[in-house]
């Protein structure tokens, strides 16, 4: 794959921070509006999509290191995890933190109100759980799309089948 | 707090807080990841036992996942159960222990088997995934989770399926198990929201309760019954089973059956517990008696002539499959007739039960035999093979011993379970029995056939390098002949401690029911 025009890339590169920032939102929202941690991290690892479409295969190669997709993908699997056995004092998944007055500890009054970040306890750490690992695993996945598409442009030390 | 309250919800964090570690494991050389493999696996065992003897002395459990407590199926003022639900009940209980016991063996072997191999802490990931989605259909109260552990099963299994991604034959399997597993997942989908649509729920105890014989049920029925055969791979579905297990590596062809199993428990379950004694007509237990008797015969009567190790004995599991169609489809057309359920039905059931747990013991060790022999001469072709007993003889005592056990010879455990379901089935008419024994004949004759060529015979030039495999893949294998010899040296304990509690759950459709409903008169429901 080769890199676009050079207007190209610049917008790609600006907007990108931007789709970036939106899809963060999302995940930080995904207690209060539509949305959540996979909507929120398929619009992060957007991110990634662009640049490979603007940039090539080959310059993101040389840019990112796919272990660091590796490592978010279990930090977030295992934070979600965790929050669910952190509730094992009520039952598994039980929401501690939820109206507890710390992290999403909050209290919302009773009746119509715009909602707030700090509140809804378990709910808000999954969803910021849950991007973090979508955000690796579907950005690995578009690397990997991408060294499929093009099997003549190696990929790291990955070989055909798994033979030492 | 007692903590074995939690059991239900460990069963399943286990394995999957296993998985999420695995890929880290990476990073600390091959030693921490079999670590890893072996400790969560010997974990979930441990787990799965005291599930196992804790249901069988305190009946079935439930678990209320996020509730304020474990057992408060319905809170205050709320008639069905709206949180996430598990049910445990003997019989889960039991698919449960086996499972566990099959794919720790399946982890041991891996372990030495896989050891060559590149890409195994992603192999260890989704091991669990696949063992996190087993344990799950088989914990699960509700429907709508039955599905989405099937497709964790699924999704996990293609993976591992096409592990050797430079074999094309590899890749085929997956790709044609992908595509009739995902047809499989999309009707029970169906099913549930056929069943949804006219009942506003998905948990299976309220659905047993008020569950009534009409059109959409019906159309459920039929959607449920034709995807999980296809799952446990009863003729005419089971064109994925033969590819996908000989193509698999041995270890994880050890856990897929224990996972293929879980369909067919899934499918059980909803014969026995949500329609039970509405099912009214007799057509339905027909339908799967038919079943059982064409898988028998054409998976039998297609292994007889096949070549290669893995794909003769993954033809055997269709014919396998078969006998536990025919048991439970007898017991279940006695099902509602105390006369004919004391009489027949509920010997077929304990056949069809005890033959579950005899077939996946036995089974995966034929497989993890068959990948021994694979690791030692590098060979899958029975043609090629020959004189191995000098070579390996610890590998064909534990093959002789599955053999055994599969073709039925007593005093095998095999033999007690087909008795039971000759007997039963003979009561419903002598012709299925006959096509029981036939089948049970030919199977002997297929495993003459296969411990003839590899075995016996003079010694082969070119396996006169030929070592006995690595002590890891024969404790692996020992793990499933101990099971196998336990089972046949004490057939009756197993019939009465292991068998039986599983068979009368299945036939208890108030207790399973009962449970969750009668956790509301002390959470203050209703």
């Amino acid at each position: 794959m080769n890199p676009l025009s050079v207007v190209a890339r610049t917008v790609c590169n600006l907007f990108a921070w931007f789709l970036a920032i939106f899809g963060i939102y999302v995940i930080v929202h995904g207690h209060l509006t539509p949305g959540g941690g996979f909507q929120g991290g398929a619009v992060v690892a957007t991110f990634m999509a662009f640049l490979l479409v603007a940039h090539g295969g080959e310059k993101m190669q040389s840019w990112v290191r796919k272990d660091r997709f590796t490592l978010m993908e279990c930090f977030g699997l295992t934070l979600f995890i965790s929050a669910g056995l952190l509730g094992m004092s009520k039952t598994f998944f039980f929401n501690f933190l939820a109206k507890a007055g710390g992290v999403f500890g909050g209290v919302l009054p009773i009746g119509p109100n715009a909602g707030a970040l700090n509140t809804s306890g378990t709910i808000a750490l999954m969803n910021l759980s849950v991007g973090i690992e979508v955000v690796g695993g579907l950005s690995m996945i578009l690397l990997y799309m991408f060294s499929a598409a093009h099997p003549q442009e190696p990929m790291g030390r990955e070989e055909s089948g798994h033979d030492r | 707090m007692n903590w074995l309250d939690h059991l239900p919800a460990l069963m399943l964090a286990v394995p999957l807080f296993g998985a999420f570690i695995a890929p880290l494991t990476a990073w600390g050389g091959k030693g921490l990841r079999n670590a890893w493999f072996l400790l969560v696996s010997v974990v979930f065992s441990v787990l799965a036992i005291l599930l196992w003897s804790r249901v069988g002395a305190a009946g079935p459990l439930i678990y209320v996942m996020g509730g304020q407590g474990w057992n408060i199926a319905l809170p205050s003022g709320i008639s069905i159960p709206v949180r996430i639900l598990m049910e445990i009940d003997a019989f889960s209980a039991f698919m449960v222990l086996l499972g566990a016991v099959a794919s720790l063996a399946g982890a041991v072997f891996s372990v030495a088997y896989m050891d060559r191999f590149s890409g195994m802490e992603k192999f260890v990931a989704l091991y669990f995934l696949m063992v996190t989605g087993m344990f799950g259909m088989e914990v699960t109260g509700d429907f709508f989770n039955f599905f989405v552990f099937l497709e964790i099963s699924s999704v996990a299994s293609f993976g591992l399926v096409a592990f050797w991604r430079d074999r094309g034959e590899a890749l085929e399997a997956a790709f044609k198990y992908m595509l009739v597993s995902s047809l499989g997942a999309m009707m029970v989908l169906l099913a549930v929201a056929f069943l949804y649509s006219r009942y506003n729920v998905v948990n299976m105890a309220t659905l047993g309760k008020v569950i009534e014989w009409g059109m959409v049920e019906k159309t459920a029925l039929v959607l449920f019954l034709t995807a999980l055969a296809m799952k446990c791979g009863s003729v005419p579905m089971h064109m994925w089973m033969p590819d996908a297990y000989a193509e698999a590596p041995a270890g994880v062809t050890c856990a897929l059956i224990a996972v293929s199993q879980a369909s067919l428990y899934g499918l059980f379950r909803v014969c026995f517990t949500i329609y039970g004694a509405f099912m009214g007509s007799p057509v339905i237990p027909w339908v799967i008696i038919i079943l059982g008797i064409l898988s028998m015969f054409i998976g039998v009567s297609m292994a007889v002539i096949q070549k290669e190790v893995g794909r003769l004995i993954a033809y055997h599991s269709v014919s396998q499959v078969g006998y536990m169609l025919l048991g439970f489809g007898v017991g279940l057309l006695a099902l509602g007739d105390a006369r004919a359920m004391a009489d027949y039905g509920f010997t077929a059931l304990k056949g069809g039960v005890f033959h579950i747990v005899n077939y996946t013991m036995y089974k995966g060790l034929l497989f993890l035999a068959a990948g021994a022999l694979f690791y030692a001469t590098g060979s899958r072709n029975l043609n090629e093979m020959g004189g191995l007993a000098r070579r390996m003889p610890k590998t064909m005592v534990l093959f002789m011993i599955a053999a055994a056990a599969i073709a039925g010879l007593p005093p095998f455990n095999g033999f007690v379970s087909k008795l039971l379901i000759y007997e039963s089935s003979f009561a419903v008419h002598p012709i299925l029995a006959v096509f029981a024994m036939v089948t049970s004949v030919l199977t002997l004759a297929s495993f003459v056939k296969i411990f003839q060529t590899a075995f016996l015979g003079p010694e082969l030039k070119k396996f006169a390098g030929v070592k006995e495999v690595p002590g890891a893949m024969l404790v692996g294998m020992t793990v499933l002949a101990v099971a196998i010899i336990g089972l046949s040296l004490f057939p009756t304990w197993s019939l009465n401690n292991l068998v039986e509690p599983a068979a009368k759950a299945l036939m208890d459709q108030t207790s399973y029911i009962g449970a969750v409903f009668a956790a509301a008169a002390t959470g203050g429901g209703l």
